[in-house]
């Protein structure tokens, strides 16, 4: 079934049907503003509510509430006057606001008068020796089958890495009657004493004892080992074993099934290929697009919300795609926005959300070992570049994650950098003794995503067009 | 690698995995089936033919692409399964046109 956009023109058209992208829409809507939610998943919920209206895990308390919470940004979406296109995906969007979307195979284009960008997070990467191995995959992935197809692991799992994602992810699987023989949590020591400034704003957040008590339930049962500072997955075209060192000793463990989580990171493709601004945050060690408080870009029209605008989690999220949406509001249809609630209620919303964030950020700090590879180990899966190529590239002359690409082709592949986008930066400043904002990122450019050259062949093609490339 | 929770009561689905048949349910994507068929599904890149499965299960790594309906490089993870897909498991390059 192939639904393609309704219109060509919207007042807002918002990218990414997570917490911040459903909020946003519904927001729009409600509001009168005409309004297209475009999303590259089967259905609404983006990571965190993933799968929300389809889920075969009927046992509510497996998911935990905060994942129902969902449910209820979904219903408020569905009541408005939204039109919302899955399995939609967005492979073009520019400084005029026009998009370029692919549906069943082929493009439509719709045109905005205000863009919303909630695409998300995804998980940083985590570059092991042995990481692109058959077997190996992340946290996220797992807790994704689990949710949209109530799979668990079922043979020897271990789970490694740190961050409040993987201890939710052992819980589930544990309560799904999944299978988790190890956790190696590889939390470095000394961010303890760092985070401990920021204790008080955490304690005092919801966060804290949700998470103490999730630890709990799972330390119950599964063996977990702290102060990992060494990770190796070990196998010969398929993971056999997992190796680790902590606290001066080293083992190696039998394993079918390696679940790697070391936090989560802006999904900036989309927003940089636009052309909007971003430094580097040398709190989350990633890259951030610069946003002014209603969350608009350095691009005008392009507002972004949610953990693209920066991690802050769910709930942050839900708030973010509120007060983006207002923003479109009260530039589109300001007699309306004073029926919505006010951007100061919003703004106080959004600050209890964060709440606790800092101290999040501090205490999961990933250790530079795990973001900074070496050797043979690969950074680039898509093109197979190693941090050996990498740094032999740097040491001939290639300054920076551009200039790599002619060297050894990283970054070109299928994923366009998002897996070894982070891992370029941080290992050629390091190797320069640059900062990452001065090595910076790879340039992005449309499509975004590949689509097929048939289905660039046809698109409708105006005589200026054909003008422009036929001879005679 | 992977196996189902008894609580899942969604309808069967069958599609087939290189020519054999293999049991799936509605609303699964072609990734997920692949992880929980049992079977060999590992895909040989198009670089150094270094075996493969998917890694982040929603649309990033592009390490689940897969041949699907005739067309190839589709990413698995984001495509759901209908009753008779034909899914093959893609060994190195592609060829043109598919």
């Amino acid at each position: 079934m192939t639904v393609a956009p309704k219109r060509e023109d919207y007042d807002v058209v918002v990218i990414g049907a997570g917490p911040a992208g459903l909020a946003a829409a519904a927001t729009s809507a409600e509001a009168g503003l005409t309004t297209l939610l475009l999303d590259e998943n089967i259905g609404p919920g983006g990571q965190v509510f993933r799968a929300i209206s389809s889920t075969p895990v009927t046992e509510r308390s497996q998911l935990g509430a905060d994942y129902w919470v969902g449910a209820d940004l979904v219903q408020s979406l569905r009541a408005s006057n939204a039109e919302v296109i899955h399995r939609a995906t967005v492979w073009s969007l520019d400084r005029n606001l026009d998009i370029a979307v692919s549906i069943g195979g082929a493009s439509a284009f719709v045109k905005a008068k205000r863009v919303i960008l909630a695409t998300g997070a995804l998980e940083r990467p985590f570059p092991i020796p042995g990481w692109t191995l058959p077997g190996v995959m992340t946290a996220g992935a797992a807790q994704t089958m689990l949710k949209s197809s109530a799979l668990v692991p079922g043979g020897r799992t271990v789970i490694a890495g740190q961050g409040p994602l993987l201890w939710l992810l052992a819980a589930q699987i544990l309560r799904l009657g999944g299978r988790i023989d190890r956790i190696l949590d590889t939390t470095e020591r000394g961010n303890y004493f760092a985070a401990l400034p920021h204790a008080f704003a955490f304690l005092t957040s919801p966060y804290f004892t949700k998470g103490l008590a999730m630890m709990r339930e799972v330390k119950a049962k599964v063996q977990v080992v702290s102060g990992v500072t060494e990770l190796t997955a070990i196998g010969d075209g398929q993971l056999t074993s997992v190796s680790y060192a902590a606290g001066g000793k080293r083992e190696t463990i039998p394993a079918d099934l390696l679940l790697l989580h070391q936090g989560v990171v802006p999904n900036v493709n989309l927003a940089m290929s636009a052309d909007v601004e971003h430094r580097w945050d040398d709190l989350q060690l990633c890259w951030s697009p610069v946003l002014d408080a209603s969350g608009n870009s350095s691009v005008a029209g392009i507002a972004i919300a949610g953990d693209g605008a920066g991690i802050g989690g769910a709930n942050a999220a839900v708030v973010r795609g509120r007060i983006a949406a207002r923003a479109a509001v009260e530039a589109l249809a300001p007699a309306v926005a004073a029926k919505l609630p006010a951007m100061a209620t919003l703004r106080a919303d959004l600050a209890k959300a964060e709440r606790g964030r800092v101290f999040l950020d501090t205490l999961f700090r990933p250790s530079p070992q795990f973001r900074i590879p070496s050797g043979d180990t690969i950074v680039c899966r898509c093109e197979e570049v190693t941090a050996k190529d990498v740094l032999d590239s740097v040491a001939i002359g290639a300054t920076g994650p551009n200039q790599l690409k002619a060297y050894r082709r990283a970054g070109m592949g299928p994923c366009q950098g998002r897996l070894c986008g982070l891992t370029v930066t941080e290992l050629m400043a390091q190797a320069r003794g640059k900062t990452p904002q001065e090595i910076g990122y790879y340039r992005l450019r449309a499509p975004v995503k590949p689509i097929t050259l048939a289905e660039l062949a046809a698109v409708p093609k105006s005589e200026a067009d054909i003008k422009a490339v036929v001879r005679g | 690698m992977f196996r189902r929770s008894e609580q899942d009561k969604r309808p069967q689905v069958q599609i087939f995995v290189d020519g054999v048949a293999v049991a799936a349910r509605q609303g699964d994507t072609v990734s997920a089936v692949l992880l929980a068929s049992g079977q060999d599904v590992r895909r040989s890149t198009a670089v150094s033919g270094a075996p493969r499965l998917p890694y982040c299960m929603m649309g990033v790594c592009f390490d689940c692409l897969v041949t699907i309906d005739g067309v190839g490089n589709r990413q698995g993870c984001l495509v759901p399964v209908a009753e008779g897909m034909q899914v093959e498991i893609q060994k190195g390059k592609r060829e043109i046109g598919r």
